[in-house]
């Protein structure tokens, strides 16, 4: 089963032409960096502007609560209800589009909410003492040492819409989905297999490659994991003195580095 | 509404079905994180290791477990078996954390006069730490309850009867009645294993009811039992679950 799989792994034909892993995997990457944007510009700013005020945060519990809508459901209801709508070639892309930043949209959300109220209120009480004015906390206090949770939120929703986009395909989608569904559809197991390790493959490079951007992202200040600090080997003062020099600011006003994670 | 009466007796078996697929990996599961949780805080060197390995399982996009499953368990592709076996991975993934966190929600203290009243490392892990435990390891037991019954609905596409068919079969007839029994169905399946666990919770912490109701003697443990609070508030809204 093994050399089977590995055949179609490495049979040319699969590396080539519109149905080729190539082509697959870009449609796959397309449809998922398009649903992440557009969620982000929906999410992010709200999270941000519920955590900064404490207002609104009921639409961080609905869209907590909305997880519990299982996936395929919306994906095949909204495919039902939006696509018959659209007489474009688009018909199968908005659909699947629509449940991608949908599904998004709630991990992102109370990644920048739970964030903001993360941060110490010491160091935003220091921010407002220092003269900073709302906004100025916000962009250059706030968001800094919000970014540890914010970032999660951007690793949980991409790993939701990878995993979504894979689903999608049953209801004729591209990308890398198609091989899952079409060799089930065959029964050709090789075809699903081989699909299916390119899927996973794709998500752990996809989780790495974040997990290495919030580490360069993310103040060293407030990097610190728990356990390395209960050792010591990571002294408070590293976040002031020895750091990337970043985000300075709220480094140098975190005087007790919180955990975060 | 006639079709749902008409096919309550299936609604009813199908629910039943997917609360086995996705409650017996979240007991097995729990039963698995424990003492991996356990070992992550016993011996740091591996932390790092056991939590960072468990969470990439949960990266894996559930369609592709799913499939990947027949080949390392020698199963066929519609065994049942496959569906378990992949949701406990999922869980152990989920849960790992949780108990490291929980665990650490243990107040030194506590912990510290538990061993100079005579209790060994297991004795004081299960007698002690492992009840104070509770209200963190319940939120993050609750978190991968929601998952499991979401993702257990995707098997559904490769053929394993559970609620998740009535997706797959109301798609594929554009019957949307179908789907929204599917769909109301894996809500409220979801909704019963939170009340289930939140109830067990309860059950299990009666110092936590304790602490919050003597308001004047117990201001001191009214702060220990703000900050559990606070840590599993934090718990349930992270930002793990698919």
């Amino acid at each position: 089963m093994i050399t089977q799989i590995w055949q179609w792994l490495t049979a040319p034909e699969q590396w080539s032409g519109s149905r080729g892993i190539p082509t697959r995997l870009l449609e796959h990457l397309g449809f998922s960096a398009l649903s992440l944007l557009l969620a982000a510009a929906i999410a992010i700013p709200v999270g941000l502007w519920v955590g900064h005020t404490g207002r609104g945060r009921s639409v961080v519990t609905i869209a907590n609560a909305a997880r519990a809508v299982p996936s395929l459901g919306l994906l095949f209801a909204v495919a039902m209800f939006v696509g018959p709508r659209i007489t474009s070639n688009l018909a199968f892309v908005i659909p699947s589009v629509v449940v991608l930043v949908l599904l998004a949209i709630p991990p992102l959300l109370s990644g920048a909410d739970a964030g903001v109220r993360s941060v110490d209120p010491a160091v935003r009480d220091a921010a407002y003492g220092m003269g900073m004015t709302g906004r100025e906390v916000l962009w250059r206090v706030e968001l800094p040492c919000a970014l540890p949770l914010l970032l999660s939120g951007v690793r949980a929703a991409t790993l939701q819409v990878i995993a979504t986009a894979t689903i999608a395909a049953a209801v004729s989608l591209g990308g890398l989905g198609r091989y899952l569904i079409d060799g089930l559809a065959v029964s050709d197991y090789a075809q699903m297999a081989g699909g299916a390790i390119l899927v996973a493959a794709l998500a752990l490079a996809l989780d790495g490659l974040l997990a290495l951007a919030q580490r360069l992202l993310v103040s060293p200040g407030l990097a610190t994991r728990p356990s390395q600090r209960r050792h010591g080997k990571f002294p408070r003062a590293r976040g002031v003195a020895g750091g990337r020099g970043r985000v300075l600011a709220p480094a140098a006003l975190t005087t007790h580095g919180r955990d975060l994670t | 509404m006639t079709w749902v009466w008409e096919h309550l007796g299936d609604i009813g078996g199908y629910a039943v079905s997917h609360a086995l697929l996705a409650g017996i990996p979240l007991l097995v599961g729990l039963a698995l994180a424990l003492p991996l949780g356990w070992l992550a805080r016993r011996f740091p060197r591996v932390a790092p290791v056991i939590v960072g390995g468990s969470g990439l399982l949960y990266t894996i996009p559930s369609l592709a477990l799913f499939i990947l499953m027949p080949l390392l368990l020698g199963s066929r592709i519609l065994d049942s078996i496959n569906v378990y076996v992949a949701m406990t991975i999922y869980t152990v993934a989920l849960l790992v954390r949780s108990v490291v966190d929980a665990l650490g929600s243990v107040p030194e203290a506590t912990a510290l006069a538990a061993t100079s009243m005579g209790y060994r490392r297991v004795g004081r892990a299960l007698a002690v730490e492992l009840p104070l435990a509770v209200p963190v390891l319940a939120s993050g037991l609750r978190v991968a309850a929601v998952s499991n019954v979401s993702i257990v609905s995707v098997a559904s596409l490769i053929g394993y009867p559970q609620l998740g068919y009535y997706l797959t079969d109301g798609y594929q007839r554009s019957f949307p009645l179908e789907i929204g029994v599917g769909i109301v169905g894996c809500v409220l399946l979801a909704l019963v294993f939170d009340l289930a666990i939140r109830g067990a919770e309860w059950a299990l912490t009666p110092w936590a009811r304790a602490a919050a109701s003597s308001s004047a003697a117990g201001s001191r443990y009214s702060a220990i039992a703000r900050r559990w609070r606070n840590t599993s508030t934090r718990q349930s809204e992270g930002v793990g679950a698919r």
